[in-house]
Protein backbone atom coordinates (compact mmCIF):
# COMPACT_ATOMS: atom_id res chain seq x y z
CA UNK A 1 0.00 0.00 0.00
CA UNK A 2 2.72 2.47 0.90
CA UNK A 3 4.27 1.92 -2.54
CA UNK A 4 1.81 4.49 -3.82
CA UNK A 5 2.00 7.00 -0.99
CA UNK A 6 5.81 6.93 -0.88
CA UNK A 7 6.24 7.38 -4.61
CA UNK A 8 3.33 9.54 -5.54
CA UNK A 9 5.48 11.87 -7.63
CA UNK A 10 7.06 8.98 -9.54
CA UNK A 11 3.67 7.47 -10.31
CA UNK A 12 2.31 10.91 -11.13
CA UNK A 13 5.13 11.51 -13.59
CA UNK A 14 4.51 8.13 -15.18
CA UNK A 15 0.78 8.68 -15.46
CA UNK A 16 1.37 12.13 -16.92
CA UNK A 17 3.79 10.64 -19.43
CA UNK A 18 1.23 8.08 -20.53
CA UNK A 19 -1.49 10.72 -20.82
CA UNK A 20 0.79 13.04 -22.81
CA UNK A 21 1.84 10.26 -25.17
CA UNK A 22 -1.78 9.24 -25.63
CA UNK A 23 -3.02 12.78 -26.31
CA UNK A 24 -0.29 13.77 -28.77
CA UNK A 25 -0.32 10.43 -30.56
CA UNK A 26 -4.13 10.57 -30.75
CA UNK A 27 -4.00 13.99 -32.37
CA UNK A 28 -1.41 12.82 -34.89
CA UNK A 29 -3.39 9.65 -35.55
CA UNK A 30 -6.66 11.53 -36.05
CA UNK A 31 -5.10 14.01 -38.49
CA UNK A 32 -3.15 11.39 -40.43
CA UNK A 33 -6.10 9.01 -40.36
CA UNK A 34 -8.36 11.70 -41.77
CA UNK A 35 -5.88 12.47 -44.55
CA UNK A 36 -5.50 8.79 -45.39
CA UNK A 37 -9.26 8.21 -45.31
CA UNK A 38 -9.76 11.09 -47.75
CA UNK A 39 -7.08 9.53 -49.96
CA UNK A 40 -8.85 6.20 -49.84
CA UNK A 41 -12.21 7.60 -50.94
CA UNK A 42 -10.69 10.02 -53.49
CA UNK A 43 -11.56 9.61 -57.16
CA UNK A 44 -7.83 9.74 -57.94
CA UNK A 45 -6.35 6.28 -58.43
CA UNK A 46 -2.81 6.88 -57.25
CA UNK A 47 -3.96 8.46 -53.98
CA UNK A 48 -6.25 5.49 -53.38
CA UNK A 49 -3.36 3.11 -53.91
CA UNK A 50 -1.17 5.11 -51.54
CA UNK A 51 -3.85 5.17 -48.83
CA UNK A 52 -4.54 1.46 -49.21
CA UNK A 53 -0.85 0.61 -49.04
CA UNK A 54 -0.42 2.79 -45.94
CA UNK A 55 -3.29 1.10 -44.15
CA UNK A 56 -2.43 -2.46 -45.19
CA UNK A 57 1.21 -2.20 -44.25
CA UNK A 58 0.73 -0.40 -40.94
CA UNK A 59 -2.17 -2.59 -39.81
CA UNK A 60 0.02 -5.64 -40.25
CA UNK A 61 3.14 -4.19 -38.66
CA UNK A 62 3.92 -5.30 -35.13
CA UNK A 63 4.11 -2.11 -33.09
CA UNK A 64 7.35 -3.20 -31.47
CA UNK A 65 8.93 -3.52 -34.91
CA UNK A 66 7.73 -0.02 -35.76
CA UNK A 67 9.17 1.39 -32.53
CA UNK A 68 12.39 -0.50 -33.19
CA UNK A 69 12.65 0.90 -36.71
CA UNK A 70 11.66 4.46 -35.84
CA UNK A 71 13.53 4.95 -32.57
CA UNK A 72 16.71 3.21 -33.59
CA UNK A 73 16.52 3.66 -37.36
CA UNK A 74 15.73 7.32 -37.96
CA UNK A 75 18.82 8.56 -36.07
CA UNK A 76 20.88 6.77 -38.74
CA UNK A 77 19.59 9.32 -41.23
CA UNK A 78 20.62 12.19 -39.03
CA UNK A 79 17.10 12.69 -37.69
CA UNK A 80 17.75 13.28 -34.02
CA UNK A 81 14.66 14.05 -31.96
CA UNK A 82 13.80 13.43 -28.34
CA UNK A 83 12.58 9.87 -27.67
CA UNK A 84 9.12 11.16 -26.75
CA UNK A 85 8.68 12.63 -30.21
CA UNK A 86 9.80 9.42 -31.90
CA UNK A 87 7.36 7.47 -29.75
CA UNK A 88 4.51 9.83 -30.65
CA UNK A 89 5.46 9.45 -34.31
CA UNK A 90 5.45 5.64 -34.17
CA UNK A 91 2.24 5.39 -32.15
CA UNK A 92 0.47 8.03 -34.22
CA UNK A 93 1.37 6.51 -37.57
CA UNK A 94 0.41 3.03 -36.38
CA UNK A 95 -2.95 4.12 -35.01
CA UNK A 96 -3.71 6.32 -38.02
CA UNK A 97 -4.23 3.18 -40.10
CA UNK A 98 -7.01 2.04 -37.76
CA UNK A 99 -8.54 5.52 -37.55
CA UNK A 100 -8.50 5.66 -41.36
CA UNK A 101 -10.44 2.42 -41.62
CA UNK A 102 -12.98 3.58 -39.03
CA UNK A 103 -13.52 6.88 -40.87
CA UNK A 104 -13.75 5.21 -44.24
CA UNK A 105 -16.35 2.72 -43.12
CA UNK A 106 -18.20 5.62 -41.48
CA UNK A 107 -18.28 7.50 -44.79
CA UNK A 108 -19.40 4.35 -46.55
CA UNK A 109 -22.38 3.94 -44.23
CA UNK A 110 -23.88 7.18 -45.57
CA UNK A 111 -26.44 6.07 -48.17
CA UNK A 112 -25.70 7.08 -51.76
CA UNK A 113 -29.11 8.74 -51.93
CA UNK A 114 -27.99 11.36 -49.43
CA UNK A 115 -25.25 12.60 -51.72
CA UNK A 116 -27.48 12.42 -54.77
CA UNK A 117 -30.17 14.42 -53.02
CA UNK A 118 -27.65 17.03 -51.92
CA UNK A 119 -26.28 17.39 -55.43
CA UNK A 120 -29.70 17.62 -56.99
CA UNK A 121 -30.44 20.49 -54.60
CA UNK A 122 -27.49 22.23 -56.24
CA UNK A 123 -24.98 21.81 -53.42
CA UNK A 124 -21.33 21.97 -54.36
CA UNK A 125 -18.89 19.20 -53.43
CA UNK A 126 -17.72 21.13 -50.38
CA UNK A 127 -21.26 21.67 -49.18
CA UNK A 128 -22.22 18.03 -49.76
CA UNK A 129 -19.21 16.95 -47.80
CA UNK A 130 -19.45 19.36 -44.88
CA UNK A 131 -23.23 19.61 -44.51
CA UNK A 132 -24.50 16.18 -45.49
CA UNK A 133 -21.92 13.40 -45.60
CA UNK A 134 -19.49 14.18 -42.79
CA UNK A 135 -22.09 14.97 -40.09
CA UNK A 136 -23.76 11.63 -40.75
CA UNK A 137 -20.48 9.78 -40.92
CA UNK A 138 -19.32 11.39 -37.67
CA UNK A 139 -22.26 9.94 -35.77
CA UNK A 140 -21.52 6.36 -36.70
CA UNK A 141 -17.79 6.71 -36.28
CA UNK A 142 -17.69 7.66 -32.59
CA UNK A 143 -17.61 4.14 -31.04
CA UNK A 144 -14.91 2.62 -33.30
CA UNK A 145 -12.68 5.67 -32.89
CA UNK A 146 -13.18 5.43 -29.14
CA UNK A 147 -12.01 1.84 -29.01
CA UNK A 148 -9.08 2.63 -31.30
CA UNK A 149 -7.94 5.40 -28.95
CA UNK A 150 -8.31 3.10 -25.94
CA UNK A 151 -6.09 0.62 -27.74
CA UNK A 152 -3.65 3.46 -28.41
CA UNK A 153 -3.48 4.28 -24.71
CA UNK A 154 -2.73 0.65 -23.95
CA UNK A 155 -0.15 0.42 -26.71
CA UNK A 156 1.70 3.42 -25.33
CA UNK A 157 3.08 1.05 -22.68
CA UNK A 158 5.58 -0.15 -25.28
CA UNK A 159 7.21 3.28 -25.30
CA UNK A 160 8.36 2.74 -21.73
CA UNK A 161 10.78 0.07 -22.87
CA UNK A 162 12.35 2.53 -25.30
CA UNK A 163 13.38 4.96 -22.55
CA UNK A 164 10.30 7.17 -22.65
CA UNK A 165 8.84 8.17 -19.30
CA UNK A 166 5.47 6.51 -18.90
CA UNK A 167 3.46 4.49 -16.45
CA UNK A 168 4.71 0.94 -17.02
CA UNK A 169 8.33 2.11 -16.87
CA UNK A 170 7.90 3.14 -13.23
CA UNK A 171 8.15 -0.48 -12.13
CA UNK A 172 11.90 -0.41 -12.70
CA UNK A 173 13.03 2.23 -10.18
CA UNK A 174 10.49 0.95 -7.67
CA UNK A 175 11.78 -2.58 -8.09
CA UNK A 176 15.30 -1.35 -7.42
CA UNK A 177 14.11 0.49 -4.32
CA UNK A 178 12.89 -2.86 -3.02
CA UNK A 179 9.16 -2.28 -2.90
CA UNK A 180 6.72 -5.15 -3.17
CA UNK A 181 6.61 -5.87 -6.88
CA UNK A 182 3.01 -7.08 -6.80
CA UNK A 183 1.72 -3.84 -5.30
CA UNK A 184 3.80 -1.83 -7.75
CA UNK A 185 1.99 -3.55 -10.57
CA UNK A 186 -1.39 -3.21 -8.90
CA UNK A 187 -1.00 0.57 -8.91
CA UNK A 188 0.27 0.55 -12.49
CA UNK A 189 -2.82 -1.42 -13.46
CA UNK A 190 -5.01 1.09 -11.62
CA UNK A 191 -3.30 3.90 -13.54
CA UNK A 192 -4.05 2.27 -16.87
CA UNK A 193 -7.63 1.63 -15.81
CA UNK A 194 -7.98 5.34 -15.00
CA UNK A 195 -6.70 6.30 -18.46
CA UNK A 196 -8.77 3.79 -20.44
CA UNK A 197 -11.92 4.35 -18.40
CA UNK A 198 -11.68 8.12 -18.85
CA UNK A 199 -11.33 7.76 -22.61
CA UNK A 200 -14.30 5.45 -22.66
CA UNK A 201 -16.27 7.91 -20.48
CA UNK A 202 -15.47 10.77 -22.87
CA UNK A 203 -16.62 8.73 -25.84
CA UNK A 204 -19.75 7.59 -24.03
CA UNK A 205 -20.66 11.24 -23.54
CA UNK A 206 -19.96 11.96 -27.23
CA UNK A 207 -22.01 8.93 -28.18
CA UNK A 208 -24.93 10.03 -26.04
CA UNK A 209 -24.78 13.54 -27.39
CA UNK A 210 -24.26 12.87 -31.09
CA UNK A 211 -24.26 9.13 -31.68
CA UNK A 212 -26.75 7.17 -33.73
CA UNK A 213 -29.64 6.35 -31.42
CA UNK A 214 -29.93 2.63 -30.91
CA UNK B 1 -15.85 3.96 -56.54
CA UNK B 2 -19.39 4.53 -57.73
CA UNK B 3 -21.09 3.41 -54.54
CA UNK B 4 -20.17 6.38 -52.42
CA UNK B 5 -22.31 9.33 -51.46
CA UNK B 6 -19.46 11.71 -52.13
CA UNK B 7 -19.69 12.22 -55.88
CA UNK B 8 -21.39 11.15 -59.07
CA UNK B 9 -19.92 8.98 -61.77
CA UNK B 10 -17.47 11.43 -63.37
CA UNK B 11 -18.14 12.82 -66.82
CA UNK B 12 -15.46 13.47 -69.46
CA UNK B 13 -14.29 16.77 -67.98
CA UNK B 14 -14.14 15.45 -64.43
CA UNK B 15 -12.28 12.41 -65.67
CA UNK B 16 -9.71 14.62 -67.39
CA UNK B 17 -9.31 16.60 -64.19
CA UNK B 18 -8.91 13.45 -62.14
CA UNK B 19 -6.26 12.26 -64.57
CA UNK B 20 -4.30 15.47 -64.01
CA UNK B 21 -4.64 15.11 -60.22
CA UNK B 22 -3.62 11.48 -60.52
CA UNK B 23 -0.48 12.32 -62.47
CA UNK B 24 0.45 15.06 -60.01
CA UNK B 25 -0.12 12.74 -57.04
CA UNK B 26 1.90 9.98 -58.69
CA UNK B 27 4.74 12.43 -59.24
CA UNK B 28 4.68 13.49 -55.59
CA UNK B 29 4.57 9.89 -54.32
CA UNK B 30 7.39 8.82 -56.62
CA UNK B 31 9.31 11.87 -55.44
CA UNK B 32 8.93 10.79 -51.81
CA UNK B 33 10.07 7.26 -52.65
CA UNK B 34 13.04 8.60 -54.60
CA UNK B 35 13.96 10.87 -51.72
CA UNK B 36 13.84 7.95 -49.28
CA UNK B 37 16.04 5.89 -51.61
CA UNK B 38 18.42 8.82 -51.97
CA UNK B 39 18.67 9.08 -48.19
CA UNK B 40 19.40 5.36 -47.96
CA UNK B 41 22.15 5.60 -50.56
CA UNK B 42 23.47 8.85 -49.15
CA UNK B 43 23.99 7.36 -45.71
CA UNK B 44 25.75 4.34 -47.26
CA UNK B 45 23.13 1.76 -46.37
CA UNK B 46 23.72 -0.27 -49.51
CA UNK B 47 27.43 -0.82 -49.16
CA UNK B 48 28.52 -4.42 -49.52
CA UNK B 49 30.01 -4.37 -46.04
CA UNK B 50 26.64 -3.92 -44.38
CA UNK B 51 24.92 -6.62 -46.40
CA UNK B 52 27.70 -9.18 -46.27
CA UNK B 53 26.64 -10.72 -42.94
CA UNK B 54 23.41 -12.00 -44.47
CA UNK B 55 25.42 -14.27 -46.74
CA UNK B 56 26.93 -16.04 -43.73
CA UNK B 57 25.35 -19.27 -42.67
CA UNK B 58 25.66 -18.50 -38.96
CA UNK B 59 23.74 -15.25 -39.35
CA UNK B 60 21.06 -16.92 -41.44
CA UNK B 61 20.73 -19.59 -38.81
CA UNK B 62 20.44 -16.94 -36.12
CA UNK B 63 17.64 -15.23 -38.01
CA UNK B 64 15.86 -18.50 -38.71
CA UNK B 65 16.12 -19.53 -35.07
CA UNK B 66 14.61 -16.17 -34.11
CA UNK B 67 11.80 -16.66 -36.58
CA UNK B 68 11.25 -20.17 -35.25
CA UNK B 69 11.03 -18.84 -31.70
CA UNK B 70 8.51 -16.21 -32.80
CA UNK B 71 6.37 -18.86 -34.46
CA UNK B 72 6.71 -21.12 -31.44
CA UNK B 73 5.44 -18.39 -29.12
CA UNK B 74 2.62 -17.68 -31.56
CA UNK B 75 1.61 -21.33 -31.76
CA UNK B 76 1.51 -21.73 -27.98
CA UNK B 77 -0.33 -18.45 -27.52
CA UNK B 78 -2.85 -19.22 -30.25
CA UNK B 79 -3.74 -22.67 -28.95
CA UNK B 80 -3.85 -21.63 -25.31
CA UNK B 81 -5.87 -18.48 -25.94
CA UNK B 82 -8.40 -20.43 -28.00
CA UNK B 83 -8.74 -22.83 -25.07
CA UNK B 84 -8.98 -20.03 -22.52
CA UNK B 85 -11.42 -18.16 -24.74
CA UNK B 86 -13.63 -21.23 -24.95
CA UNK B 87 -13.52 -21.71 -21.21
CA UNK B 88 -14.33 -18.06 -20.48
CA UNK B 89 -17.11 -18.02 -23.06
CA UNK B 90 -18.64 -21.07 -21.32
CA UNK B 91 -18.40 -19.13 -18.08
CA UNK B 92 -20.05 -16.05 -19.54
CA UNK B 93 -22.87 -18.10 -21.05
CA UNK B 94 -23.36 -20.08 -17.86
CA UNK B 95 -26.70 -20.18 -16.09
CA UNK B 96 -25.09 -19.80 -12.69
CA UNK B 97 -24.85 -16.16 -11.76
CA UNK B 98 -21.62 -16.51 -9.76
CA UNK B 99 -19.76 -18.23 -12.61
CA UNK B 100 -21.04 -15.62 -15.04
CA UNK B 101 -19.88 -12.78 -12.82
CA UNK B 102 -16.43 -14.18 -12.30
CA UNK B 103 -15.97 -14.80 -16.01
CA UNK B 104 -17.22 -11.32 -16.87
CA UNK B 105 -14.91 -9.69 -14.34
CA UNK B 106 -11.97 -11.68 -15.67
CA UNK B 107 -12.70 -10.85 -19.29
CA UNK B 108 -13.31 -7.15 -18.68
CA UNK B 109 -10.18 -6.74 -16.57
CA UNK B 110 -7.81 -8.41 -18.98
CA UNK B 111 -9.26 -6.62 -21.96
CA UNK B 112 -8.71 -3.27 -20.28
CA UNK B 113 -5.07 -3.95 -19.38
CA UNK B 114 -2.21 -3.44 -21.81
CA UNK B 115 -0.78 -6.84 -22.81
CA UNK B 116 2.65 -5.58 -21.95
CA UNK B 117 1.70 -4.93 -18.31
CA UNK B 118 0.66 -8.57 -17.94
CA UNK B 119 3.78 -9.82 -19.68
CA UNK B 120 6.00 -7.70 -17.46
CA UNK B 121 4.07 -8.69 -14.37
CA UNK B 122 4.55 -12.37 -15.07
CA UNK B 123 8.16 -11.83 -16.10
CA UNK B 124 9.26 -9.56 -13.25
CA UNK B 125 7.02 -10.44 -10.34
CA UNK B 126 6.67 -14.18 -10.86
CA UNK B 127 10.25 -14.47 -12.18
CA UNK B 128 9.57 -16.95 -14.96
CA UNK B 129 11.43 -17.50 -18.21
CA UNK B 130 10.72 -15.10 -21.08
CA UNK B 131 8.81 -17.60 -23.25
CA UNK B 132 6.24 -18.64 -20.60
CA UNK B 133 5.86 -15.00 -19.57
CA UNK B 134 5.18 -13.92 -23.14
CA UNK B 135 2.78 -16.79 -23.77
CA UNK B 136 0.92 -16.18 -20.50
CA UNK B 137 0.45 -12.49 -21.24
CA UNK B 138 -0.71 -13.11 -24.78
CA UNK B 139 -3.01 -15.92 -23.66
CA UNK B 140 -4.69 -13.86 -20.95
CA UNK B 141 -5.34 -10.95 -23.28
CA UNK B 142 -6.28 -12.79 -26.47
CA UNK B 143 -8.22 -15.41 -24.55
CA UNK B 144 -10.38 -12.69 -23.02
CA UNK B 145 -10.97 -11.04 -26.38
CA UNK B 146 -11.73 -14.38 -28.01
CA UNK B 147 -14.20 -15.17 -25.23
CA UNK B 148 -16.18 -12.13 -26.31
CA UNK B 149 -16.00 -13.26 -29.93
CA UNK B 150 -17.25 -16.73 -29.01
CA UNK B 151 -20.02 -15.36 -26.87
CA UNK B 152 -21.31 -12.98 -29.50
CA UNK B 153 -20.97 -15.77 -32.05
CA UNK B 154 -23.15 -18.14 -30.06
CA UNK B 155 -25.62 -15.34 -29.38
CA UNK B 156 -25.78 -14.45 -33.06
CA UNK B 157 -27.25 -17.82 -34.01
CA UNK B 158 -30.93 -17.44 -34.78
CA UNK B 159 -33.07 -17.88 -31.68
CA UNK B 160 -35.32 -20.37 -33.42
CA UNK B 161 -32.43 -22.82 -33.66
CA UNK B 162 -32.05 -22.96 -29.90
CA UNK B 163 -35.78 -23.13 -29.30
CA UNK B 164 -36.22 -25.90 -31.85
CA UNK B 165 -33.40 -27.89 -30.28
CA UNK B 166 -34.91 -27.54 -26.80
CA UNK B 167 -38.28 -28.47 -28.20
CA UNK B 168 -36.77 -31.70 -29.53
CA UNK B 169 -35.82 -32.52 -25.96
CA UNK B 170 -32.07 -31.84 -26.17
CA UNK B 171 -30.17 -30.98 -23.04
CA UNK B 172 -28.33 -27.68 -22.67
CA UNK B 173 -24.96 -29.24 -23.46
CA UNK B 174 -26.39 -30.99 -26.49
CA UNK B 175 -27.98 -27.79 -27.73
CA UNK B 176 -24.61 -26.09 -27.43
CA UNK B 177 -22.42 -28.74 -28.99
CA UNK B 178 -24.79 -30.04 -31.65
CA UNK B 179 -26.68 -26.93 -32.71
CA UNK B 180 -25.29 -23.59 -31.62
CA UNK B 181 -21.52 -24.00 -31.66
CA UNK B 182 -21.21 -25.57 -35.13
CA UNK B 183 -23.19 -22.72 -36.63
CA UNK B 184 -21.43 -20.09 -34.57
CA UNK B 185 -17.93 -21.29 -35.46
CA UNK B 186 -18.64 -20.87 -39.12
CA UNK B 187 -19.85 -17.31 -38.63
CA UNK B 188 -17.07 -16.20 -36.33
CA UNK B 189 -14.12 -17.81 -38.07
CA UNK B 190 -12.99 -14.54 -39.72
CA UNK B 191 -13.12 -12.70 -36.38
CA UNK B 192 -11.11 -15.47 -34.72
CA UNK B 193 -8.41 -15.39 -37.40
CA UNK B 194 -8.20 -11.59 -37.19
CA UNK B 195 -7.62 -11.89 -33.48
CA UNK B 196 -4.87 -14.43 -34.16
CA UNK B 197 -3.21 -11.80 -36.35
CA UNK B 198 -3.16 -9.56 -33.28
CA UNK B 199 -1.56 -12.38 -31.31
CA UNK B 200 1.07 -12.88 -34.01
CA UNK B 201 1.85 -9.17 -34.03
CA UNK B 202 2.09 -9.09 -30.26
CA UNK B 203 4.63 -11.90 -30.12
CA UNK B 204 7.10 -9.14 -31.01
CA UNK B 205 6.60 -7.84 -27.46
CA UNK B 206 8.84 -10.72 -26.44
CA UNK B 207 11.68 -8.55 -27.69
CA UNK B 208 11.13 -6.25 -24.71
CA UNK B 209 11.57 -9.05 -22.17
CA UNK B 210 14.67 -10.42 -23.92
CA UNK B 211 12.92 -13.42 -25.42
CA UNK B 212 15.18 -14.56 -28.24
CA UNK B 213 12.73 -14.00 -31.06
CA UNK B 214 12.99 -12.52 -34.53
CA UNK B 215 13.58 -8.88 -33.55
CA UNK B 216 16.08 -9.95 -30.93
CA UNK B 217 18.10 -11.79 -33.57
CA UNK B 218 17.93 -8.68 -35.72
CA UNK B 219 19.17 -6.51 -32.89
CA UNK B 220 22.13 -8.84 -32.33
CA UNK B 221 23.16 -8.51 -35.96
CA UNK B 222 22.50 -4.79 -36.06
CA UNK B 223 24.76 -4.05 -33.13
CA UNK B 224 27.72 -5.85 -34.65
CA UNK B 225 30.59 -3.44 -35.20
CA UNK B 226 32.41 -5.79 -37.59
CA UNK B 227 29.77 -5.22 -40.23
CA UNK B 228 29.51 -1.47 -39.70
CA UNK B 229 26.32 -1.57 -37.57
CA UNK B 230 23.99 -2.79 -40.33
CA UNK B 231 20.79 -1.56 -38.67
CA UNK B 232 18.90 -0.42 -41.75
CA UNK B 233 19.67 -3.60 -43.72
CA UNK B 234 18.39 -5.61 -40.78
CA UNK B 235 15.15 -3.62 -40.71
CA UNK B 236 14.85 -3.95 -44.48
CA UNK B 237 15.10 -7.72 -44.17
CA UNK B 238 13.08 -8.30 -41.00
CA UNK B 239 10.09 -6.06 -41.68
CA UNK B 240 8.99 -7.62 -44.98
CA UNK B 241 9.11 -11.08 -43.42
CA UNK B 242 7.24 -10.07 -40.27
CA UNK B 243 4.70 -7.86 -42.03
CA UNK B 244 4.33 -10.48 -44.77
CA UNK B 245 3.41 -13.17 -42.24
CA UNK B 246 0.77 -10.95 -40.64
CA UNK B 247 -0.59 -9.92 -44.03
CA UNK B 248 -0.87 -13.54 -45.10
CA UNK B 249 -2.94 -14.32 -42.02
CA UNK B 250 -5.07 -11.18 -42.50
CA UNK B 251 -5.74 -12.09 -46.10
CA UNK B 252 -6.71 -15.55 -45.00
CA UNK B 253 -9.25 -13.97 -42.65
CA UNK B 254 -10.76 -11.81 -45.40
CA UNK B 255 -10.76 -14.77 -47.77
CA UNK B 256 -12.66 -16.86 -45.25
CA UNK B 257 -15.05 -13.98 -44.64
CA UNK B 258 -15.69 -13.62 -48.37
CA UNK B 259 -16.29 -17.32 -48.77
CA UNK B 260 -18.72 -17.23 -45.84
CA UNK B 261 -20.67 -14.46 -47.42
CA UNK B 262 -21.21 -16.56 -50.52
CA UNK B 263 -22.18 -19.65 -48.58
CA UNK B 264 -25.90 -20.16 -48.02
CA UNK B 265 -25.41 -21.82 -44.66
CA UNK B 266 -24.22 -18.70 -42.91
CA UNK B 267 -26.63 -16.34 -44.56
CA UNK B 268 -27.14 -13.10 -42.67
CA UNK B 269 -25.14 -14.11 -39.64
CA UNK B 270 -22.12 -11.94 -39.18
CA UNK B 271 -20.04 -11.71 -36.04
CA UNK B 272 -18.39 -8.40 -35.49
CA UNK B 273 -14.80 -8.61 -34.36
CA UNK B 274 -14.43 -8.00 -30.67
CA UNK B 275 -13.69 -4.51 -29.55
CA UNK B 276 -10.83 -3.84 -27.22
CA UNK B 277 -11.11 -2.19 -23.91
CA UNK B 278 -13.93 -0.96 -21.96
CA UNK B 279 -17.61 -0.69 -22.22
CA UNK B 280 -18.09 1.07 -25.53
CA UNK B 281 -21.41 0.25 -27.11
CA UNK B 282 -21.50 -0.86 -30.69
CA UNK B 283 -17.88 -0.59 -31.70
CA UNK B 284 -16.82 -3.14 -34.26
CA UNK B 285 -13.14 -2.81 -34.95
CA UNK B 286 -10.28 -5.18 -34.65
CA UNK B 287 -8.05 -4.17 -31.83
CA UNK B 288 -4.85 -2.61 -33.12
Amino acid sequence: MNVLTDNLSLYGKGLLGTVELTVYASLLALVLGFVMASFRVAPVGSLRVFGTAWVTVLRNTPLTLLFFAVLLGLPRFGVVLPFELFAVLALGCYTSAFICEALRSGINTVPTGQGEAARSLGMTFGQTLSLVVLPQAFRSVIPPIGSTLIALAKNSAIAGSFSVTELLGTYKPLNELGYSIVWTFVWIAVGYLIVTLSISAIFNVLEKRWGVPR
Amino acid sequence: MTDTALYDIPGPRARRRHLVYGLAATAVILGIIAWALYLLFDTNQFTAEKWRPFAYEGIQELLLRGLGNTLKAFAYAAVLSLALGGLLACGRLSEHRLVRWIATLFVEFFRAMPVLVMIFFVFVALKVQPLPALVTGLTLYNGSVLAEVFRSGVNSVDRGQREAAYALGMRKTQVMTHVLVPQAVRAMLPAIISQLVVALKDTSLGFLITYEEFLHAGKLIASNLDYGLPFIPVVLIISPIYIGMCMLLSWFATWVAKRQRRSLKTEAVEVAPAEPGTLLPGAGQIHP
